[in-house]
């Protein structure tokens, strides 16, 4: 499981359906299924994260499998244990799935290629992070029913941003039509060849869109200064209490998080009846349950 | 040594003088004596009957690693490689750790080359201390200690005013000044610049970066003059770079310019599932691109093809594509490459490619080989133009194993290879 640019619409569709089934384990009072047990999850994150890290913790905790929390923050270093290094003697320990997430790109893919447990791409450099992407549809699928001719916008840093790859295909592959916001400093060369259309205007395309996906200013991975000041972007690309006048009534305000409150969006638009975005992390519990049970099941029919 | 040897009815090969026909070629007392037919009773004669007998190959751009990094490759081990690759001379890159940046550094090149015993090993000197682009280094004693040019190769020099002195300085030595052209100012990247790299999320290097370098050395060369100027532009990787050439050539400007083989049979696609293999600088680019570097190697504007035999560890290869090394070993298996690029594609004729290995290196880095007159050194490469093979890195010399074409089948194979008159390299006696 390394990317939506990998899987076909049915296969999209059937990950979505099995998180519909696992949604509900969420409600029960025991909140465990029993399909991982004796199964072991390694969760190997060379990147800070607390959301994702949780959410596929806690995910991995309700099927019943055992999991091992791996956690470094990775240097550069080009001597000393490799990544590669770290993930054979986990592999050693007699893991089942692995759960990655880097700051490379492609380390997700360099890894399944090289041990044989199965591997999940919790996120890996500016490539992709599928489940984001799977949560992010199966948030909007809930409520619009299907993405078919949905018009939806993701704005802000899209050269850097794994999220953005993820929606671009898996959103664009179930028939909605995605639409890139932001600076040209901030997208990336060829964006014309992917199946988006992109605008350089926020209040230009806002009052079209069925959703809006307002990606997270990421101060630590954007080399040299795309934007001249946060001020300035704010501007221009602020989700703002004024600016959703303009926007449709239904429109569905989603962000992955962290918020940067005040940056991207302003508080009382993330607060607000249009905002999903704690819908995002509860679902992403949910889609989370059916990565990890589907993966362990094509591993045993592989088997 | 053999006082004498003789190759008889191979297909000679020689551009420097114009010579293609089948022919014996003499070597006595390690130079070459005749070239015709040789009716002579001497001791050790190979039949070379169905071969191409050709002046020894070089290869002017080749990473050996020492010293500093001897566990990728050694002067010893790539020397052996390039022998069995039918290379007679390679030119060492200097950025070793430390450098190759004084007279010193460049006679420890000599030293353990003459220990080696294979192949010629010349050596490129940094132009500026610690290739950090700032002070010049020592290229007068350098230059007197017989290194044959000079380069940051790695890196291009960044500051125009310490590139200018450079080549002034260097003029007085009539010794290249080669470039690797990327202006780092475009940002640092780890594959080509575009929709393959927008996809994979890594970081790209604009073809922009190496054009802009190239176009502004070019205007050096200019604003210098005529003089002894001499620059070299090293693996070329843009259809904007192959113009600039043509341009620059066509004013009558002191530049020349050499092509890797990776660079006419990939392009930035082969990255697409992230093997490190495929990271190379300057990074693979495009389609178009393999057609504007083959026409102008058609058109004569390229002067030596190099394999940038830049050998890692595979620990190294098996980092994140953001973090491995850049680099391709193929020094073996160079030759048969550039059969597969240019003449299975009719870019060239055997005479053509064997002149980018020969006499074309040869007058680019000013030293006397590439050529079988009488009286130069008897290196010669006898190579079965037909033979097919399939590339396999587990029977490598070097030791490095970082190579993209394994289990290739190629054609064009390395028989022997001759250097000062003795054989270095046989086939099948290994």
């Amino acid at each position: 499981m390394l990317g939506l640019r990998d899987l076909d619409v049915s296969e999209i569709n059937h990950i979505l359906d099995t998180a519909e089934g696992f949604e509900q384990i969420s409600t029960r009072s025991v909140k465990k299924a029993p399909p991982l047990r004796g199964k072991v999850v390694a969760n190997l994150f060379f990147e800070d994260s607390t959301r994702t890290r949780n959410s596929f913790t806690l995910a991995a905790d309700r099927l019943s499998a055992d999991v091992i929390e791996f956690t470094q923050k990775m240097s550069s270093v080009s001597k000393g244990e490799t990544f590669l290094d770290t993930a054979r003697n986990l592999e050693a320990m007699g893991v089942d799935i692995v759960v990655v997430r880097h700051v490379a790109s492609g380390a997700s893919r360099l890894l399944s290629r090289s041990i044989s447990a199965c591997v999940v791409n919790a996120g890996g450099g500016f490539c992709e992070h599928p489940t984001q992407g799977l949560l992010d549809i199966y948030t909007i699928r809930k409520i619009k029913k299907s993405l078919e001719g949905l018009k939806i916008g993701i704005v802000g840093d899209i050269a850097h941003s794994r999220v953005a790859r993820s929606d671009i295909w898996g959103m664009s592959k179930l028939g909605a039509e995605v639409i890139l916001v932001g600076p040209p400093t901030l997208m990336p060369p060829k964006v014309d060849e992917l199946p988006v259309s992109v605008s350089y205007s926020l209040d230009d395309v806002l009052e079209e869109l069925d959703v809006i996906n307002m990606l997270r200013i990421q101060f630590e991975r954007m080399g040299g200064n795309p934007f001249p000041s946060v001020r300035e972007y704010s501007h221009f690309y602020g989700l703002t209490g004024e600016r959703m006048q303009k926007a449709k009534d239904d429109i569905l305000v989603m962000h992955p998080g962290p918020i940067n409150r005040g940056v991207e969006i302003e508080s009382e638009v993330a607060d607000g009846k249009n905002s999903v975005i704690l819908e995002q992390v509860k679902n992403g519990l949910a889609v989370r349950m059916a990565v990890l049970f589907l993966v362990n099941q094509a591993a045993a029919e592989k088997a | 040594m053999n006082s004498e040897l003789l190759i008889k009815n191979g297909r000679v090969i020689d551009p420097a003088n114009g010579i293609d026909g089948k022919l014996d070629v003499l070597i006595e007392d390690g130079l070459v004596s005749a070239v015709g037919r040789v009716q002579k009773e001497v001791e050790t004669v190979i039949d070379a009957e169905g071969k191409i007998v050709a002046p020894g190959l070089i290869d002017m751009h080749v990473h050996f690693r020492e010293p500093g990094d001897e566990e990728e490759e050694t002067i010893s081990t790539g020397s052996a490689a390039a022998v069995k690759g039918g290379f007679t001379s390679v030119v060492c890159m200097p950025n070793t750790r430390p450098p190759i940046e004084s007279e010193t550094d460049v006679e420890y090149v000599h030293r353990k080359a003459r220990q080696a015993r294979k192949t010629h090993v010349y050596t490129m000197g940094a132009i500026t201390k610690g290739r950090e682009g700032v002070e010049l280094a020592e290229m007068g004693f350098m230059s007197e200690a017989g290194a044959v040019g000079f380069t940051d190769d790695g890196r291009g020099v960044q500051n125009p005013d310490v590139m200018l002195r450079a080549l002034k300085y260097a003029s007085m030595f009539d010794v290249v000044v080669a470039q690797h052209c990327e202006d780092t100012g475009y940002g640092e990247g780890v594959m080509n610049s575009g929709y393959s790299s927008s996809i994979l999320g890594l970081g790209g290097i604009d073809y922009l970066a190496e054009e802009s370098m190239l176009w502004r050395d070019i205007q050096l060369v200019k604003k210098l003059g005529r003089g002894c100027v001499r620059y070299h532009a090293q693996h070329i990787s843009t259809a904007g770079s192959a113009a600039l050439i043509r341009k620059a050539k066509k004013e009558g400007l002191s530049v020349t310019c050499e092509v890797t083989g990776h660079h006419l049979l990939f392009t930035e696609e082969q990255c697409m599932d992230y093997d490190t293999n495929y990271k190379v600088n300057p990074p693979l680019r495009r389609q178009a691109d393999i057609e504007a570097l083959k026409a102008a190697i058609s058109e004569g504007l390229v002067d030596a093809l190099v394999s940038d035999h830049a050998p890692h560890l595979k620990s190294e290869k098996e980092l994140e594509f953001l973090t491995a090394p850049f680099g391709i070993a193929s020094l073996e298996c160079a030759f048969s490459l550039y059969v597969k690029a240019l003449i299975d594609e009719g870019v060239l004729d055997w005479s053509g490619l064997i002149r980018l290995l020969t006499c074309g290196p040869a007058g680019v880095i000013g030293v006397d080989k590439g050529t079988l007159s009488k009286g130069r050194q008897g290196d010669v490469t006898i190579i079965d133009p037909d033979a097919e093979y399939e590339i396999d890195v587990n029977t490598f010399r070097s030791k490095s194993r970082n190579c993209p074409y394994h289990g290739w089948k190629v054609k064009g194979r390395v028989e022997k290879t001759i250097v000062g008159g003795e054989v270095r390299y046989s086939r099948g006696d290994e």
